[in-house]
């Protein structure tokens, strides 16, 4: 219970961090000048891409864990960041587009960034309906961080893959080797944006820990007065 | 030969084994009368090594290699012949069927038709055969005798009864206690993962077991 | 467990399959109508004057291929589950891994059958002037078979037990077949474009890397599927 009250303020601080952030980015941050204003979607397209990757490695590792140590906590934690995971890539497939139509002039484009985050979120979405697949909690976890571990180890390859397509998509600007190509207060407004999108994935991911250690509890309150199987 | 410590298993609430320990001993056979949902089947499996107990330990003299399975179902594949399915499962085991076997069983005549041509009390047959294609020291049998006619059931208590002379460990499992107790050299009877009772038979016959199972069950 | 057991149980398994497989020939030949009605469809779907055949024929092969190679991931542990057979090779002394590296054989083996069958097909029905670069062709063929087939073995050992079995396998195999489908189809392209190997050499290498990787990690992956 705590501890859905703390997802909650973390989740409600970084909703206003997040106003707080764009008040920067419309009105304290440059017009970038071969986009214009359309370019402004970036500082929230950007985080949330990168979030949603990385919270497919997290659920990775925290499979890895799992498959040694058997804890639920892992499991519980792997199955939070991977529903975070995916509402993250719906937030990048939705933003590209809107991006992408004032600067491409079509909503979707089959370019490498798009295209390998809707792979992203295909892996999401099938370990969550694996998860729904299996009834037995620990069969479960168990299949969920092999799922979850081999997802971990297709991002790579996809991150790979964008190096070698050539793309309307804009070379990533920050994270490719050798200094950011940003200048100053960009990065800047980039960065708080970043740190507000790490806040809304501590804070998504700690409210749904607690939702689902919270259900087991109503389960095994109800399941405990019932004629067990074996 | 066969050892069980402290066993302790759940899947998600239901608790199937809840402090389980005994021991078999060469030319010992265990017989574990249940109703449906006590565990039986449960602690068949954690000695078999194809469940990890969630606490405590099972331990069988010779590993996977020593163990022989008998269940409700026959495990073969109905596409290969009696031949095929006993040198595949053999092969696994690193040893040859051999004609001996077959003639035990009366299968000779059957030996290279196809499993799923053969009628459900062959295939039992076949399947028993498959068991001990290895010659197994430890014999685990879950429900053996379900669906099994006369003659089947007889050559079946036959063999366990040679196997249990020739210093070989079996515990069986089942919710019959007629079918159980005459092979059994120890009894146990089990309710909710736990054993409630577990001794020796003594001389006790299936009527007289059965009653205290009955009483103790209810 | 030392290697040359594992290899012969792995082998004693997939001959095992095999052998049921070509006795009862049932996903062998429901892939093989899937192939061949797919590329019957493709002919008829196009416009002959609009595209040419060297344009489609990349897209048609990899696709016919990847679906069929999805009907026959379906079956592979399928059979195990009647009577159940599976346990009994759970309680044999073997190692898991073999357990797997005979399904992955036993796999491989079907879908190169059908694609054995299907190039000359599609040669035959595209007017294909493929025998130049079939060398390199097979090679990729041959590596991107490998990766999505190794990952469909692992998750098949998963989903043959869920609800939904055949439904979920394909969900959970797309976005690990998409890359190798994709690398596969641009290399492809490029050399019946007659560009020069080297260009598609990266394809090869990361074809190669990704197989490696992920018959490492379902080798390393399978146990955790099959012990309880």
């Amino acid at each position: 219970m705590r501890m859905l009250r703390a997802g909650r303020w973390i989740s409600g601080v970084a909703l206003a961090l997040l106003a707080g952030v764009y008040v920067r980015v419309l009105a304290y941050t440059p017009v970038e000048a071969s986009q214009g204003l359309a370019q402004k979607i970036f500082y929230l397209h950007v985080p949330a891409a990168i979030w949603a990757e990385t919270a497919m490695v997290l659920v990775g590792l925290a499979s890895i864990v799992y498959l040694f140590t058997k804890d639920p906590r892992l499991d519980r934690f792997a199955a939070s960041s991977a529903e975070v995971g995916t509402i993250f890539c719906v937030i990048v497939l939705t933003t590209g587009p809107i991006w992408g139509k004032p600067i491409w002039g079509t909503w979707w484009t089959w370019d490498a960034r798009l295209t390998l985050t809707l792979f992203l979120f295909l892996l999401y979405v099938g370990y969550l309906l694996l998860r729904s697949a299996v009834v037995d909690p620990a069969t479960r976890a168990r299949y969920a961080a092999v799922l979850g571990i081999c997802g971990m180890c297709e991002v790579p390859f996809i991150h790979l893959s964008v190096y070698m397509f050539p793309t309307l998509h804009p070379m990533p600007i920050i994270l490719q080797p050798g200094r950011p190509k940003l200048p100053g207060s960009m990065l800047t407004t980039w960065l708080l944006s970043l740190g507000v999108f790490t806040l809304f994935y501590v804070g998504f991911v700690v409210q749904r820990y607690a939702l689902s250690y919270l259900r087991e509890q109503l389960e095994a309150a109800a399941g405990a007065g019932g004629i067990g199987h074996a | 030969m066969l050892r069980a410590e402290g066993l302790r298993h759940s899947f998600g609430a239901v608790r199937a084994l809840d402090d389980v320990s005994f021991t078999v001993n060469p030319g010992q056979t265990l017989a574990v009368f249940g109703p449906n949902g006590a565990g039986k089947t449960t602690l068949l499996k954690v000695l078999a090594g194809l469940i990890q107990p969630q606490a405590g330990r099972a331990h069988v003299e010779g590993g996977r290699r020593a163990i022989g399975w008998i269940g409700h179902q026959p495990q073969l594949y109905g596409q290969l012949t009696v031949n095929e399915n006993l040198r595949f499962w053999g092969s696994l085991y690193g040893t040859p069927p051999s004609a001996e076997l077959l003639a035990r069983l009366g299968l000779e005549e059957h030996a290279n038709r196809q499993v799923r041509a053969l009628s459900r009390g062959l295939v039992q047959r076949v399947a028993i055969a498959r068991a001990l294609v290895h010659d197994p020291r430890v014999l685990l049998l879950d429900e053996p005798f379900t669906g099994l006619d006369r003659i089947a059931a007889e050559a079946l208590s036959r063999l366990l009864g040679q196997h249990a002379a020739a210093g070989r460990a079996t515990v069986l499992v089942t919710h019959n206690v007629e079918e159980g107790t005459e092979l059994a050299t120890d009894v146990a009877f089990m309710r909710n993962g736990r054993f409630v009772h577990f001794a020796p038979r003594s001389g006790r016959g299936a009527l007289q077991v059965g009653e205290e199972y009955r009483n103790a069950i209810a | 467990m030392p290697l040359p057991d594992l290899l012969r149980h792995s082998w004693a398994l997939a001959a095992k399959d095999l052998r049921i497989e070509f006795r009862s020939r049932t996903a062998i030949l429901s892939a093989v109508v899937f192939v061949v009605l797919a590329f019957v469809v493709f002919n008829f779907g196009r416009d002959p004057t609009a595209v040419p055949n060297v344009a489609l024929a990349p897209s048609i092969l990899w696709v016919t291929f990847t679906l069929a190679a999805i009907l026959a991931l379906n079956r592979a542990f399928n059979l195990e589950l009647e009577n159940q057979a599976f346990d009994g090779l759970l309680l044999a002394p073997i190692d898991r891994s073999s357990i797997y590296l005979g399904k992955l054989i036993a796999n491989l083996v079907f879908v190169a059958t059908f694609e054995l069958i299907g190039v000359p097909l599609l040669i035959l029905f595209f007017n294909l002037r493929l025998l130049p670069y079939l060398g390199p062709l097979a090679l990729l063929i041959g590596l991107a078979t490998l990766g999505f087939v190794a990952v469909g073995t692992l998750f098949s050992a998963m989903t043959v037990r869920t609800r939904f079995a055949e439904l979920l396998l394909p969900v959970l195999l797309l976005p690990f077949m998409i890359l190798p489908l994709s690398w596969g189809v641009q290399a492809t392209v490029r050399l019946l474009a007659g560009r020069p190997l080297s260009e598609i050499a990266g394809w090869l290498n990361m074809l190669a890397v990704y197989d490696v990787v992920f018959v490492a990690l379902a080798l390393l992956l399978f146990p955790a599927t099959v012990t309880e």
